[in-house]
């Protein structure tokens, strides 16, 4: 058995272990024979739970797999989906929505927030038009992720009353809180095609490990590639976004964890980074609902504050290693 | 026959004439070393013939076909390119990173026995083969680029494009990779290689393209085009040739000053 087999194996073992954990973890445990359709704890794991568990896993690999996917494509272990804009992008979709208080109606932020990363998306094609060229891409990715997040800003400054403010505020910081099955089959057939698209890069991003023109000289298709990244990126990011809110950090660690196990080669991180991803945001959204805090702790603020000293033993073993 | 050829190729690049109406033509089995002072245009000439650039006028036939016809992994299968200080971006270990030169052959998933043997070999071929596990950051410089020529050979081109492939080997690796660029020629591919070293070229062509701002000055075996003339007109030095004991030619060359 190859060594990716088996990570990949040891971490579909820990997402099952994980779903259990978050079916079980919350404000109320519940235990497992309490799993029947006739006790009344069921319809919590049914409504609440199970969408929540699912949006976690879904959410998660899509984010791991972008990041690494990303990170391919960049030839940069700093790189991040957020980092081309489309996350921003539907941010500010969502803040629209909350701005005039469409909120309330189901289903209309995460429209809303689609919207924003499509619209984003397709900025980001006209901007890089036909070049292919990776420089472009990347400048063009952060000029839109700054405009994006100054609109925010100004949504936030100028919102009509200090509750859209906070619930702007909030929405902002990243959540799997009171998901229902509707977020699941919005999110669902997004993530699965882009997921899907990013799948398809993995060899090509091998051969841009040799720098773009040598890939180009082996056959590479740069507008191609260029395309199924953008495509892939921003399904996967917008499709998180408008029923998770924005997550951080999940694409920029997850792909250096499963770097270790399974060597540099970028198409050998993609799907350990999937799973790795989809284990850590279960793992993480059951810990935030399992803690004993009077309001729960914000997935996305507990992601961020694994973030840091994330990067903080990154950079010591990096200097470690240069010494 | 198939034959690699540019027809008048025009190329300009950041408003200079970097190609200039070149017209040449590549056989199969034989080595053609291209030389020339810095800037004449041989490492555009090598991407031109590539793909990696269009030319501004002129074509590139690929066994009498016109480039664009071709597909660009077709063009990949049939032309491996060694590029000037090629980059790795991810530490991968040397097997993988030959592995790469499989690409535009291999299907979408998994290798297949052709691949797994053609790596081998190219890997022999390399004499790399004792590094197989090693990162690619645990190399020295030598062994670093003969890795790199590995890579190319794994995708057996019928045509194979080096830029400068001896720049950082010491002499006798500069003579192996030499010897293995006859090899790869023996085994019927054609091989275009850029050269900086005259005497490389004596040692290993069967034919020189000499370039100069972008325009040949003169094609054919290496005795006849590198004349004491030529070398002065081209590089502006003086050379003297001369025979070692044992039949091997040799240029030295130095300032004209000295003259």
């Amino acid at each position: 058995m190859s060594r990716s087999l088996r990570i990949n194996l040891v971490l579909l073992a820990g997402i099952a272990a994980a779903m259990m954990l978050s079916l079980i973890a919350g404000k109320v445990w519940i235990p497992l024979d309490a799993w029947v359709a006739g006790d009344p704890r069921w319809p919590i794991i049914a409504e609440l739970r199970l969408p929540r568990t699912l949006l976690a896993a879904m959410v998660g690999a899509a984010l791991g797999l972008s990041g690494a996917a990303m990170q391919g494509y960049l030839r940069n272990p700093l790189a991040d989906p957020g980092l081309f804009g489309v996350s921003s992008g539907a941010a500010l979709g969502a803040v629209i929505s909350l701005y005039f208080g469409y909120a309330a109606a189901p289903l209309l932020l995460p429209a809303f927030a689609l919207t924003g990363a499509g619209i984003t998306m397709a900025i980001l094609a006209l901007l890089v038009g036909r070049s292919g060229s990776i420089i472009v891409f990347t400048l063009a990715g952060v000029i839109l992720s700054s405009v994006a997040g100054s609109m925010t800003a100004l949504a936030i400054s100028l919102a009509p009353t200090p509750f859209a403010t906070s619930q702007i505020v909030t929405w902002l910081m990243g959540a799997l809180t009171d998901r229902s099955w509707d977020d699941v089959t919005l999110a669902l057939p997004l993530l699965a095609l882009g997921c899907v698209l990013l799948a398809f890069t993995g060899r090509t991003l091998d051969a841009l490990t040799l720098g773009e023109s040598t890939a180009r000289s082996m056959g590479v298709d740069p507008m191609r590639l260029q395309l199924l990244i953008v495509i892939g990126v921003a399904l996967c990011v917008g499709a998180s976004v408008a029923t998770a809110g924005i997550i951080g950090f999940v694409g920029l660690i997850v792909p250096h964890l499963v770097r270790p196990f399974v060597g540099n080669r970028p198409s050998a991180v993609l799907l350990p980074s999937a799973l790795a991803g989809a284990l850590l945001l279960l793992v993480a959204d059951s810990l935030v609902r399992a803690l004993p805090t009077v309001s729960e702790l914000r997935l996305g603020i507990a992601m961020s504050m694994l973030g840091g000293p994330f990067f903080l033993i990154l950079l010591l073993r990096m200097r470690r290693r240069l010494a | 026959m198939s034959v690699l050829a540019a027809e008048n190729l025009t190329l300009n690049l950041g408003g200079r004439r970097v190609l200039d109406a070149v017209s040449a033509s590549f056989a199969p089995g034989r080595v053609t070393a291209v030389l020339g002072p810095n800037g004449a245009g041989k490492s555009t000439l090598l991407s031109c013939l590539a793909g990696l650039h269009t030319p501004d006028a002129g074509e590139v036939l690929v066994g009498g076909q016109p480039r664009a016809a071709l597909g660009m992994r077709d063009l990949a299968r049939q032309i491996g390119l060694l590029p000037q200080d090629a980059d790795v971006h991810w530490d991968i270990d040397v097997a993988t990173l030959v592995a790469l030169g499989r690409y535009p052959h291999r299907a979408r998933w998994g290798e297949t026995e052709t691949d797994r043997t053609a790596v081998v070999r190219a890997m022999a071929a390399t004499d790399v083969t004792q590094f197989a596990a090693r990162p690619m950051t645990a190399l020295s410089g030598g062994e670093r680029a003969r890795v790199l020529l590995a890579r190319v050979l794994a995708g057996e081109p019928q045509w194979l494009l080096a830029d400068e492939p001896l720049a950082n080997l010491d002499p006798a690796h500069q003579l192996d990779t030499l010897g293995c660029l006859r090899d790869v020629a023996r085994g019927g591919a054609g091989v275009i290689v850029v050269l900086h070293d005259l005497n490389h070229a004596i040692r290993v062509a069967d034919e020189v393209l000499l370039l100069y701002d972008g325009r040949i000055v003169a094609q054919g075996a290496p005795a006849d085009v590198l004349t004491p003339e030529r070398i002065a007109e081209t590089y502006g030095v003086s050379s003297h040739i001369g025979t070692t004991p044992d039949g091997v030619r040799f240029i030295v060359t130095s300032h004209m000053a000295q003259r």
